[in-house]
């Protein structure tokens, strides 16, 4: 591997010259990294309270007002998914619940957590917080580009939130917005609701282009001096490969949006067959419904790896922080980041197996979604071993790790059931496809994203969470999202269908009513103990213990800074030279168990220390 | 193994293993390349991926459509002196969108050679080229309209055909429009000086460089490029 970079060959060669030279004093050649190649970034500063915290061009502010927006828009989606649970656990127990909000509310539920919630956390918010401090770089590259894409984000959410309110209510065709009943009278919403909710995307992808073109020019052309691609954490390789996916996914959800907009407002057919209603032909004509299908999965499969790659980098660096040992097979786990997300562009009709193929399309897709799970599956191999024999440390951060693990190889696992066609033609559509994605990837990334706020939080705020609260937090949410998600496996089995506003007397399920009852009641708690978060945060504010510089011993860049919490432009004066990568823990012969990035090879002479 | 002199002390490495090492080297992967052009390089590969989506989305609508396409040589023909031409106008535009890819060229070398004035015109010339384009488009768009073409309707046979001709050219004249617009700013910018002087941007506060013109032209070029795509789709099948 090493042969690669001649540089550090050479390093290598006289640092293990000088060790066996015993104790001569190191030449101080081995410490050299080649000089600038840009001036310092020229940084626009705010004086002002708004170019300060509201337009601001700081990546960190921006980061952390993307997480508020999309945490806000999170618990909406929440409060939605509790709406439901409570139809479906005991009917007609909210009165005001028709089949029409119900459907509703199953859309806006999954648009929002899928979009606005995940995507926009994981990219906008981690993205913009960490790249910069842990690819050693002053800012994003285009602050006011960055500064536009959130409001853009938040002007995108207004426009969602807003069909709340307008005749008809937000749409209820689904988060997948299959045409033709998306847009024809009959579903709800089908009015302004779905118009809304085209905008609404239309705006995300614009405004997210915008700060996607940032994340990826800052790790390509703005890293400090010595971060070569292979010193990179994990967590900057999983953001930027779910950057590129959605650069090139998200145009395929602009183009349906746009022509789903076109075909509602000036009722052209690029999605619309001949259609009968009520005995009477329909102005539309000649197209196809399908071809919706194929751009929407385009979009919606490398969608799902947008929101697990970034999570899939975030919990390879918490678990090395916190087992004090490096990551197992660090150059696997980032070829295995770029594998997956290239995959991730030819499975697509993996969703589509219902809508009619080839079989020999079907066969294909089947295999290409098979092979998916060979560099996922390395990944939680990699996950287990750097555990294996670690020093760990059983803090709320790890045991959200831990929680992340067992329940991503749970969904996975499902998905393996699923990609394949003979398997999924009678799953379809059941509750075992709502377990498998709720488990794959709505419970495993958010495990991620608590196990991330408890890492990150004192090096945002400067002071740290309560691990107390934080083991509730935990212990409640991992229980009771099993106890969510477990038995939903089962329900599928029987051939509980999905998207059922309610089961009436159907015979064959009348073992489902308890379980129903059971999986509301869970749900109710779970989310309810999602506030013991932001009860913890706010407390924390106030009265959490100072974290002070580095609490976790962590070896990466953004623990470096000369400020806790950093300020703009997060260097001070003069920028981190970088010597090796951030998975230096517990090397033998070390004085702590941890050589921060910006050691140089000469105070650690005497160490076996990794050649990176 | 060739030293840039722009990037002080980087050597590449030679062979497959150094490209390698060159690519994952630390601070940049593009050694030498300025910010906004690689963004807008990045930029233009999502764009391509939506222009490839509106004319996959058209094959596949033209190709499912079980009503007769119209036969672009009669819809798009112009009458000129009486005579039927096929092909006519869209010659013309298709000649003028090209040229105009050819002064910007220009512009962008002037603008390296810190010609201001040589610069400026020829970013003129391309602008008012682009708005010649958009000119000819928008007469086209009404000529078909005045004939009854819509987007949901169609006298010639399948009314996809209106829907696709109108979405996709007009997303492309969007493009070109915001083009236009970019190049009249751009060309006031260089009359002025702007890129002399390094004045700061209006929004951006960042400060200017003649770069900003090599990365309008790409986005000119591209723009163009699609141009030759949809002509082939629409005008030649």
């Amino acid at each position: 591997m090493s042969e690669d970079f001649n540089d550090s060959k050479t390093i290598q060669a006289q640092s293990s010259e000088t060790i066996s030279g015993g104790g001569a004093t190191p030449t101080p050649d081995i410490d050299y990294v080649r000089p600038a190649e840009l001036p310092d970034q020229d940084l626009y500063h705010g004086h002002s309270f708004i170019t300060k915290w509201v337009f601001c061009q700081d990546a960190k502010v921006i980061g952390v007002q993307y997480f508020l927006l999309a945490t806000f828009t999170g618990i909406i989606g929440l409060i939605l998914s509790w709406l439901m649970r409570l139809q479906l656990g005991f009917p007609g127990a909210a009165g005001f619940m028709t089949a029409e909000h119900y459907y509703q509310f199953v859309t806006m539920h999954g648009m929002i957590m899928v979009v606005y919630f995940l995507t926009a956390l994981f990219l906008g918010g981690f993205g913009n917080y960490l790249i910069p401090l842990m690819t050693g770089a002053r800012d994003m590259v285009f602050p006011y580009v960055n500064m536009v894409s959130f409001w853009m984000f938040f002007v995108a959410v207004g426009v969602l939130l807003a069909s709340f309110f307008v005749p008809g209510g937000p749409t209820g065709s689904g988060w997948t917005l299959y045409p033709p009943q998306a847009i024809l009278e009959g579903t709800p919403g089908s009015g302004m609701g779905i118009i809304l909710m085209c905008v609404s995307l239309i705006l995300f992808v614009a405004g997210f282009t915008m700060g996607g073109l940032n994340y990826l020019i800052t790790v390509l052309q703005a890293r400090t001096r010595g971060m070569t691609l292979m010193r990179m954490p994990l967590t900057v390789w999983g953001i930027f490969t779910a950057t590129v996916l959605a650069m090139l996914a998200f145009p395929a959800l602009l183009v349906s949006a746009l022509m789903m907009t076109l075909d509602k407002v000036l009722e052209t057919s690029f999605f619309m067959p001949t259609i009968l209603k009520a005995g009477e032909v329909l102005e539309y004509g000649g197209g196809t419904p399908i071809l919706f299908q194929h751009l929407f999965w385009f979009f919606g499969h490398p969608e799902v790896y947008i929101v697990a790659l970034p999570a899939f980098g975030i919990i390879s660096d918490l678990i090395s922080v916190h087992s004090r040992k490096n990551i197992f097979g660090y150059r696997m786990m980032v070829w295995a980041i770029v594998v997956i997300g290239a995959l991730s562009f030819f499975v697509w009709a993996h969703h589509m197996y219902v809508s009619g193929m080839h079989p020999w399309f079907g066969f294909f897709f089947a295999t290409t979604t098979l092979i998916i799970a060979v560099p996922t599956a390395m990944k939680v191999y990699n996950w287990v071993l750097t555990l294996w024999r670690g020093n760990i440390r059983l803090n709320t951060v790890m045991l959200w790790c831990l929680g992340f693990i067992v329940t991503f190889v749970n969904g996975g696992i499902t998905g393996i059931f699923l990609g394949n066609v003979t398997v999924d033609v009678p799953l379809s559509d059941t509750y075992f496809v709502v377990a498998h994605f709720h488990m794959v990837m709505g419970i495993a990334p958010l495990m991620v994203i608590m196990g991330a706020v408890y890492h990150w939080f004192p090096l945002v705020a400067g002071r740290m969470l309560s691990e107390k609260l934080g083991k509730w937090h935990f212990w409640i949410t991992f229980l009771g999202a099993y106890s969510i998600y477990f038995p939903m496996h089962y329900l599928g089995f029987i051939g509980v269908p999905r998207r059922y506003f309610e089961m009436y007397d159907s015979p064959y399920i009348t073992s489902a009513v308890g379980m129903n009852q059971f999986i509301s009641t869970a749900a109710f708690i779970v989310g309810a103990a999602q506030f013991i978060l932001i009860y913890n945060i706010i407390v924390s504010l106030k009265i959490g213990k100072p974290a002070g510089k580095n609490p976790w011993q962590a070896n990466s860049l953004e623990w470096l800074t000369p400020t806790v919490p950093p300020e703009h432009g997060n260097w001070g004066d003069k920028l981190p030279v970088v010597h090796r990568w951030p998975y230096d823990y517990s090397v033998p012969g070390a004085k702590e168990d941890f050589i921060p990035q910006t050691t140089p090879p000469s105070e650690v002479v005497e160490t076996k220390v990794e050649k990176t | 193994m060739s030293s840039d002199p722009k990037i002080k002390g980087y050597e590449f490495k030679p062979g497959y293993s150094g490209m390698a090492a060159d690519t994952a080297s630390d601070q940049t992967m593009f050694k030498g390349v300025h910010w906004g052009k690689a963004m807008m390089w990045i930029f233009l590969l999502s764009d391509t991926f939506i222009f490839s989506c509106f004319l996959i989305s058209y094959m596949k609508g033209r190709g499912s459509t079980p009503v007769e396409w119209p036969n672009p040589s009669e819809v798009f023909a112009l009458n000129a002196f009486g005579v039927p031409v096929p092909l006519l106008l869209i010659a013309i535009m298709t000649f003028v969108l090209i040229t105009s890819s050819g002064t910007m060229a220009l512009a962008v070398k002037y603008g390296y050679e810190r010609n201001r004035k040589m610069c400026g015109w020829l970013i003129l010339a391309t602008a008012i080229g682009g708005l010649t384009f958009v000119g000819m488009q928008a007469f086209e768009w009404s000529k078909l309209i005045h004939e009854g073409v819509r987007p949901w309707e169609n006298p010639f046979g399948a009314k996809q055909f209106g829907s696709f001709f109108f979405m996709i050219t007009g997303f492309h004249g969007t493009h070109v429009s915001i083009g236009v617009i970019f190049l009249f700013i751009y060309a006031y910018k260089t009359f002025a000086g702007h890129y002399d002087k390094e004045k700061r941007g209006w929004f951006t506060s960042m400060k200017g460089n003649y770069v900003e013109i090599e990365i309008l032209g790409l986005y000119w070029h591209f723009v163009d490029l699609v141009w030759v795509f949809i002509f082939a789709f629409f005008y030649l099948w």
